[in-house]
């Protein structure tokens, strides 16, 4: 049914994929990541980003229709919960030691509110 | 018995009990290797030498006095990912060069409570986005081997430190492949346990639901060993799986006669080098020598992996990458004009090529409109992918078969085509997929370097592939060998 030679030829496609983003596409996902690109930086993530999202166009082939989504890597297992207690002592003098800037155990940040 | 560097950590265990050298001497052994190879392989990124001294000489104290744990005195270095008390922690990344980390990963303080001695922090992709040890903010690792070549990666570092006898052992981790890749391109022995198995406190996050913590050693009997002493439940990991760690080093030694061994059929396509193969076939017709059953089994949806890997993994790195902000640790840009220049200009300076691009492929997937059609989509292949294997196990006691399609690239060749490196990690993905217990370990060599065997076992089987690991090296010397240069 799916086997490598599949995956492989998706990537040998890939030199001239068929769906392309847009600067203006690119721009969007960058603002949306919070991640400042460079003008050069642009174009190779646009080619890049639209190869990668053609490779993984493969998995529209995939029929799918009963199946449920994953949800925890180990069959039937979900996330464990803890009681609501307090279990934390303050560390907050040892963990505002990386911070950029602090002042009054307050991290400081450019000014949000004019 | 071998003498260090030679010596595996089982035998220098014996060497520190047997008083014929100290916890001190041994330190110093491996900081004079580390100092005298670390231009050549650029394999760590810190090394904490007065550190290691200081705890040698309690380790010292320890022995003299008839004490200590299962590693006390023996050196082993950590993967950069994992947090360690007051000594830097960068994930190979800019924007963590500055990062000490307040608290201990449960990994590190598990190891430092049974007397192991850090060496220091390897080198690696950086938030381990690799296979190659090229994305490092601190160079590129390179292959003891042939220096001209990529050791693998992301765990580069630790595979080529071990691979170089730089240390006897070393923690890593592996989301993709990350620990199993790269042992195979260095010939050391890797093995990432089942997903829950080792907690992930203190391990900087990549892709939550994939990323998994191992060893890296030059025997199965070490990476046993260390990973006995390595795994177990904390509550402080919502996805610690609270069940008992059998003593995988007291179960290593088990007859494989009737041993059923799946060879997937999926693994030995088109991809496959032919030389790689020839050693992979040679690998499998020892095990039939040591009494198992060979069979093929075929798990449809497994070529898919790649592509699912490269939706969930991206999706779930956005995510967790999300806090990296410049306000509470990590790279601050400088004279931001507001909120909004501070986050974009400190994430674009802090993070490299191949973070953003992942972080932006996720933030795709996971945007409106696209949820359903790309991270829901690869969550139902995944669910597939792990029937598929599920299925298998009920045939096959263990998979066999290659870990990589390759040996070692040069480095540079895979780095201008992202999907051409991702596919390096073709037959690695599925058991992270699916959160399998899966080892490699050294099987021949193709032109002079190392291939690896892939070992890959039902969920919680640890014990199994590591026997089954284990019995192939009673069998041959290939782990033994070291690279030119570094015996």
């Amino acid at each position: 049914m799916y086997d490598f030679a599949l995956v492989f030829s998706v990537h040998r496609a890939y030199r001239e994929p068929p769906m392309s983003l847009t600067r203006a596409q690119l721009a969007s996902i960058a603002t949306l990541a919070r991640l400042d690109l460079s003008a050069a930086e642009i174009p190779v993530y646009q080619q890049s980003l639209s190869s990668i999202l053609d490779f993984i166009g493969a998995l529209d082939a995939v029929d799918t229709a009963d199946v449920n989504p994953m949800a925890h890597p180990l069959p039937g297992l979900s996330q464990r919960l803890r009681a609501d207690v307090v279990t934390e002592s303050d560390h907050h003098e040892a963990y505002q030691a990386n911070a950029p800037q602090v002042a009054a155990g307050l991290y400081l940040v450019p000014k949000v509110i004019e | 018995m071998s003498d260090p560097p030679r010596a595996s950590l089982t035998e220098l265990i014996a060497g520190l009990r047997a008083r014929r050298f100290s916890s001190a001497e041994l330190v110093r052994t491996y900081l004079e290797r580390i100092d005298q190879h670390q231009g050549a392989l650029n394999a760590f990124i810190s090394v904490t030498r007065e550190q290691a001294l200081k705890d040698a000489q309690a380790a010292d104290r320890v022995l003299a006095a008839g004490g200590g744990g299962a590693l006390t005195g023996v050196p082993i270095a950590h993967k950069d990912i994992f947090c360690t008390q007051g000594v830097r922690t960068t994930c190979g990344s800019r924007m963590l060069d500055n990062f000490v980390s307040p608290y201990d990963a449960t990994v590190v303080a598990k190891l430092r409570a049974a007397g192991a001695v850090m060496l220091g922090k390897t080198n690696m992709d950086e938030f381990a986005m690799g296979s190659s040890s090229e994305t490092s903010f601190y160079g590129p690792v390179r292959n003891p081997w042939n220096p001209a070549l990529v050791p693998g990666g992301s765990s580069g570092g630790s595979a080529a430190a071990v691979a170089a006898r730089l240390a006897p052992a070393a923690t890593a981790t592996d989301t993709g492949g990350s620990i199993r890749q790269p042992a195979a391109l260095c010939g050391v022995t890797g093995i990432k346990p089942t997903y829950g198995r080792v907690s992930r406190y203190g391990m900087v996050a990549f892709a939550s639901s994939l990323d998994q913590a191992g060893v890296l050693s030059t025997t199965v009997a070490d990476a046993a060993l260390v990973l006995r002493e390595m795994a177990g439940f904390d509550p402080n990991d919502s996805t610690s799986v609270d069940a008992p760690v059998p003593d995988y080093v007291a179960q290593l030694e088990q007859p494989l006669a009737g041993l059923k061994v799946g060879l997937l059929k999926e693994f030995f396509d088109k991809g496959l080098e032919p030389q790689n193969e020839q050693r992979i076939r040679d690998a499998l017709r020892i095990y039939e020598g040591l009494g198992a059953r060979l069979t093929e089994v075929s798990l449809p949806n497994l070529p898919l992996s790649v592509p699912v890997y490269y939706v969930v993994a991206p999706a779930e790195c956005s995510s967790n990458l999300a806090r990296f902000d410049g306000v509470r640790f990590g790279h601050r840009c400088e004279n931001p004009k507001d909120l909004q220049d501070l986050y974009r200009r400190s994430r674009g300076e802090g993070f490299g090529a191949e973070v953003k691009r992942r972080i932006m492929t996720g933030t795709y997937v996971l945007s409106a409109g696209y949820y359903d059609a790309y991270y829901l989509k690869a969550q139902r292949v995944r669910a597939l992918i792990n029937a598929d294997f599920i299925r298998a196990f009920k045939s096959v006691d263990v998979l066999i078969g290659p870990t990589t399609p390759t040996p070692a690239f040069p480095i540079g060749a895979k780095t201008e085509d992202p999907i051409t490196m991702y596919l390096n990690d073709i037959y690695t993905i599925g058991a992270n997929l699916a959160g399998l217990p899966a080892a490699s370990i050294p099987c021949g060599f193709v032109n002079d370097l190392p291939v690896g065997l892939q070992v890959v076992g039902p969920h919680f089987a640890e014990a199994r592939v590591l026997a089954v690991a284990h019995a192939f090296q009673r069998a041959t010397d290939w782990h033994t060998r070291v690279p030119q240069g570094y015996a």
